[in-house]
């Protein structure tokens, strides 16, 4: 059922691609009901998911081919507690798109084939137990998300895609050397990332596992991205069109966040130690200069780009903390990972909404630009509602999952990295005070330029919209479904990087 | 399962269906949330004290709920008071009711989860939820940019504080590894201290004590039936219980009970005078609110956990009858200016009764409500110190002279105005406060004292005849002193007093000014440095990528081109070489063989005669050779 779920997309994707003469309509539909299906055998992997610890053992959904024997890499992929939420979020993101785009005009045939073939490279990476499998999917995604903006995009779509590209493909291949480092370093070598994670390679070398962790530190803070090596982003959501803004922000950004606590906590716990401090400084730096940086924007799309910075620096901060040893138990240690885990799942939701918001704007006024908006309260309440919902929601208040991932992020850390802790306090103020004068001045006040063409959500963006902040609050108000799949990866990855 | 929960959904289902039903139920959304709120008051009425029960929500911090004496006197007054206001507001806001009942609704749903939390988790949620709440309550009229402002500076001071219950949450984690508020006291080390300061800091600015008041002054740009909730009987009352609340956290710190104790006693003093000072009749009741949470925030630190109580139940019933009189002149006469108000009692006299009580309560004349709450406040200050007991006299000198300089106001003699027409459903609903603000005093005093001890767990300090005598006889000269003088007193207030004392104006030069320069520098930064570096890296490998390419083509393509002309050359040799040596010494060959073949031919003439000549010369030959080589 994984593979199905990894492959049926693409698969799909081949026979559109295929069938040059289908309708626009047809394309359309078919994209919506692909994505169904795998938002629905998502869900079934979820009900039939025994909650169990993962990363090491207790794998659901395994399955190992070979592929590349003689450096023991091959086709295995399985489901855990720190992918399955992932898993599902991807497609759920990627279905709440399909919906959305239901009224893209450009070329809809080829927009679902290539949508398609992203899901499949995104919900690849999730699945991977293998670092070779994860590398192709990783670097798959850099390309399909290429063509996405390059192709669907605006203003200067071109130059944003290929700044994008040959950014996060560098990154990839700094990953890649860190991933050759791990080999190299593993006995029997292997890239089996179940079996590294078991036998961590490198311990006891703190030169190459410091190396080692850089290479792989600094491809996944690229994508991530991390501050300094953030500025890729905001020209490439700028740019794209809206469903690729979402998946951009949703999707392809955990990946960055998913890699750290999927491989450089488990299979290089020494070096993670010896260094976890980095990660809080860069953890914490990014919460508040994402959210200072974001509070002088006036280009929406710009403004939500800066606070996704924001929002994976939380993360970074509570990885960091775990590898944090003195100070606090494993319970708050726990906590942390639990938050950072849920933060990548609530980011995803939350941020994915306000872009496709955002690309209202687009679509009606052809501007994200702030200043020119104003009122919209009166003239499109809809919109306004689910935007205020959607700002509310980002900026952390109880009741949505954002807050559950920041409280757990903080509270969690606290013992191990105060310093660190206070600083993204900040940067939750200030993040409340961006998105109070993002709403007040986007929706409250006296009309601005372009509000008479804002007209209120359609059908199938409220379709989208809608199912995205509803889970946001569904799972804020009762996070226990959510947190009785992560919790028990995290400990386990809390016992692993403790060794 | 205890009826906890239930106490939180009830409202937060109700609101969420007014808001979500918007203008098709504006007629009728004070009605249906009125009786939201009823059923609301009679579950918890029903309910009674119950303990904590605990549901799970984070790993292993789950939600406790329970219902103790305190929470359950608080929520019953949280809910009369939001009572009155949802019958009285539709008389008073005509934009959006639904929409307003809704939030008023959700916002009490907060309130209650706050007074039924026993752990910071399940505190921070309820509070934050307050805060989001009075935003959007604050701004309700959409289109007056000065609320949509207010509401902002509201929401984001008071949230600067909440930060202060993260922290705290944080050190609980990390020092006990649980979240409940019985186990705070038990803390030690760094996690003890920061958990006082932080509870502190959230707590002094939800009650809008110094250096914050000033949040709650711009929060009088919101509708007047909001402050009659939020500003009175919870959001900033909510600051003061979470103080009596955690009364045992702050002594056990050592110095936040003091600290908390001289920041509520310095509040009520400078706040009384700012409230003094007001022109305006709303900013001066929201002064006057500071300063009388200032007497909570006393009695929570030391520890006069029935005294708080009782003060914060009082007050909230006389400053939201207070906060809905000012709407109601507003809305009939026009103005909530004090100068406009002259007179305004006698224009409506059932109104005008209604708001002598207020007034009178509020000035602390015995026997009504705020005379025997702030003196028992009074009384706990004075076990602790004196000078904390003379500050609050201060306090109490002052809150009589606010409230008779209103008083004063709105009795003035009756002028030659037409009378206000105020339909009975406007003032009724105001009644039950009117009575509460008159009788609540009881709470604090005698038999029903004892009871309301009883039902908080915790003792009111013993009632001293001569401090109750004090106070009284201090109220009734300082109301006469206004009677007399007051005009005169009043006008020569500073301009600093009546500015708030200018803390918005520091807070904004302090936080907000380098907050924003800040940022635009940051911004500034990652546009012109970092991303100008990356962009500097990409056009730098461009220019090594030209050099090389010019390197390529100058160098390496020249030595190929190079090899390629001299492999032709060589080529070319060879194929000369080829044409002129190997392929002619081939022909030479065979042009040799041909001659060589053509000489061959010759002898063989034919004529046997020559045959045998050259047979001979072999022979001959052969022979020479023979003896030759022998």
């Amino acid at each position: 059922m994984l593979d199905l779920l990894v492959f049926l997309p693409v698969l799909a994707a081949v026979v559109l691609a295929a069938l040059p003469r289908l309708s626009d309509t047809a394309a359309r539909a078919a994209l919506v009901a692909v994505t169904g299906v795998e938002l629905l055998l998502a869900l079934g992997l979820w009900v039939g998911y025994e909650p169990g610890g993962g990363v090491t053992s207790e794998i659901a959904y395994e399955r190992e081919l070979q592929w590349i024997p003689s450096v023991d890499s091959g086709y295995h992929v399985g489901v855990d507690g720190l992918s399955l939420p992932l898993l599902l979020l991807t497609a759920g993101i990627f279905f709440c798109c399909a919906l959305y785009a239901w009224r893209e005009q450009l070329r809809p045939r080829t927009f679902a084939a290539l949508l398609l073939f992203l899901e499949t490279t995104c919900l690849g990476v999730f699945a991977s137990l293998d670092l070779i499998l994860f590398f192709v999917f990783f670097d798959l995604s850099i390309v399909g998300m290429y063509f996405l903006i390059a192709g669907w995009g605006h203003g200067q779509a071109a130059r944003s895609a290929l700044k994008f590209f040959l950014y996060t493909f560098l990154g990839s291949l700094a990953l890649l050397v860190g991933f050759l480092a791990l080999f190299a370093g593993s006995d029997p070598h292997t890239f089996d990332m179940v079996k590294l994670a078991q036998d961590p390679p490198l311990q006891g070398q703190p030169l190459a596992g410091g190396l080692a962790l850089l290479a792989i530190g600094i491809g996944l803070a690229v994508k991530t991205p991390t501050v300094p090596f953030h500025t890729w982003l905001p020209p490439a959501h700028t740019d794209a069109p809206a469903v690729g803004s979402a998946i951009l922000a949703g999707v392809l950004l955990k990946m960055g966040t998913y890699g750290f606590v999927r491989i450089a906590l488990p299979m290089l716990p020494d070096a993670w130690r010896t260094w976890a401090v980095v990660a809080v400084v860069v953890g914490a730096v990014g919460v508040l200069y994402g959210a200072l940086v974001a509070l002088a924007q006036t280009d929406l799309k710009r403004m939500i780009a800066y606070t996704s910075v924001a929002h994976m620096g939380y993360v970074l901060l509570a990885l960091g903390a775990a590898g944090m040893l003195g100070g606090t138990d494993e319970q708050a240690r726990t906590v942390a990972v639990t938050g950072a885990v849920t933060q990548m799942v609530s980011h995803g939701f939350i941020t994915a909404a306000l872009f496709l918001l955002a690309g209202v704007l687009q679509d009606r006024a052809e501007s994200y630009d702030l200043g020119s908006y104003g009122g919209l309260f009166s003239s499109a309440p809809r919109f306004a509602g689910l935007f205020a919902v959607g700002a509310f929601a980002s900026l952390g208040l109880p009741g949505f999952t954002g807050f559950i991932a920041e409280f757990q992020v903080l509270a969690g850390s606290l013992g191990s990295a105060p310093v660190g802790v206070i600083v993204a306090l900040l940067g939750l103020l200030v993040t409340a005070a961006l998105f109070l004068v993002a709403i007040n001045r986007l929706l409250l006040g006296e009309p601005g330029r372009l509000s008479a063409r804002v007209s209120d959500l359609r059908p199938s963006e409220l379709a989208a919209v809608v199912p995205l902040l509803g889970l946001a609050l569904l799972l804020g108000v009762l996070p226990r479904p959510m947190l009785d799949l992560i919790e028990p990866s995290a400990r386990v990855v809390v016992e692993l990087v403790s060794r | 399962m205890s009826a906890a929960p239930l106490l939180v959904l009830l409202p937060a289902a109700a609101g969420l269906a007014l808001v979500l039903l918007g203008p098709r139920v504006d007629r009728s959304a004070a009605a249906l949330g009125a009786a939201a709120t009823a059923t609301t008051l009679g579950v918890l009425l029903g309910t009674g004290r119950t303990p904590e029960v605990a549901y799970p929500f984070l790993l292993g911090l789950p939600w406790r709920l329970g219902i103790d004496g305190l929470s359950l006197a608080l929520g019953v007054t949280v809910c009369v008071v939001t009572l009155c206001v949802l019958l009285v507001a539709p008389s008073q806001v005509a934009a959006r009711r639904g929409r307003l009942a809704g939030f008023l609704l959700l916002f009490l749903s907060a309130v209650l989860l706050t007074l039924l939390a026993g752990d910071l988790l399940s505190l921070l949620v309820g509070w934050e939820l307050m805060g989001a709440a009075s935003y959007v309550l604050i701004a309700h009229e959409p289109g007056s940019r000065r609320a949509v402002d207010s509401a902002t500076t509201a929401l984001l001071t008071t949230r600067a504080l909440d930060l202060g219950l993260y922290t705290a949450a944080g050190a609980a984690l990390a020092g006990a590894g649980t979240l409940g508020f019985d186990a705070l006291p038990g803390l030690s080390g760094w996690p003890l201290h920061l958990a006082a300061l932080g509870v502190l800091a959230a707590a002094l600015g939800k009650a809008a004590q110094l250096p914050v008041s000033f949040w709650l002054s711009r929060a009088m740009d919101g509708p007047s039936p909001v402050s009659a909730l939020l500003h009175s009987a919870a959001m900033v009352a909510m600051g003061g219980y979470l103080l009596v609340r955690l009364a045992p956290l702050l002594a056990a710190s050592g110095w936040a009970d003091d600290a908390a104790a001289w920041t509520g006693a310095l509040t009520a003093v400078a706040l009384g005078v700012v409230a003094l000072a007001q022109t305006d009749l709303k900013q001066l009741l929201a002064a006057s609110t500071a300063s009388q949470l200032g007497f909570v925030v006393l009695a929570a630190g030391v520890s006069g956990t029935a005294a708080g109580g009782v003060h914060l139940v009082a007050h909230a019933s006389v400053k939201s009858l207070l906060f809905l009189l000012a709407g109601l002149w507003l809305h009939t006469v026009g103005t909530k200016e004090l100068d406009g108000l002259r007179a305004a009692a006698w224009r409506a006299p059932a109104v005008g009764v209604l708001a002598a009580v207020g007034l009178l309560s509020l000035a602390g004349l015995p026997p009504l409500a705020l005379w025997g709450s702030k003196d028992a406040v009074l009384a706990a200050a004075l076990e602790h110190s004196p000078l904390l007991y003379a500050a609050g006299l201060v306090a109490a000198g002052l809150s009589a002279a606010y409230a008779g300089k209103a008083l004063v106001v709105v009795l003035a003699r009756p002028a030659e105005r037409a009378p206000l027409h105020v339909p009975w459903t406007s003032w009724a609903p105001l009644v039950p406060l009117a009575v509460g603000a008159a009788a609540l005093s009881l709470l604090a005093l005698g038999t029903t004292g004892q009871r309301f001890e009883e039902l908080l767990d915790a003792g009111l300090p013993p009632v001293e005849p001569v401090g109750l005598l004090v106070s009284g006889v201090l109220a009734v000269a300082v109301l006469a002193a206004m009677w007399w003088r007051g005009e005169r007193l009043t006008a020569a207030m500073p301009v600093v007093a009546r500015q708030w004392l200018h803390l918005e104006a520091a807070a904004h030069a302090v936080v907000v000014r380098p907050v924003l320069s800040l940022s635009a520098a940051l911004a500034a930064f990652d546009d012109h440095v970092l991303d100008r570096g990356v962009r500097a890296a990409a056009a730098s490998t461009g220019r090594l990528a030209g050099t090389l390419a010019r390197a390529d083509d100058q160098l390496l393509d020249r030595a190929v081109e190079g090899a390629a002309a001299g492999t032709v050359r060589t080529a070319r040799a060879s194929g000369r070489f080829d044409v002129d040596g190997v392929d002619g010494l081939v022909s030479a060959v065979a042009a040799t063989t041909r001659r060589l073949g053509a000489q061959a031919r010759r002898p063989q003439t034919g004529q046997l005669h020559q045959y045998y000549g050259q047979a001979a010369a072999l022979l001959v030959a052969a022979t020479v050779l023979l003896l030759i080589v022998r």
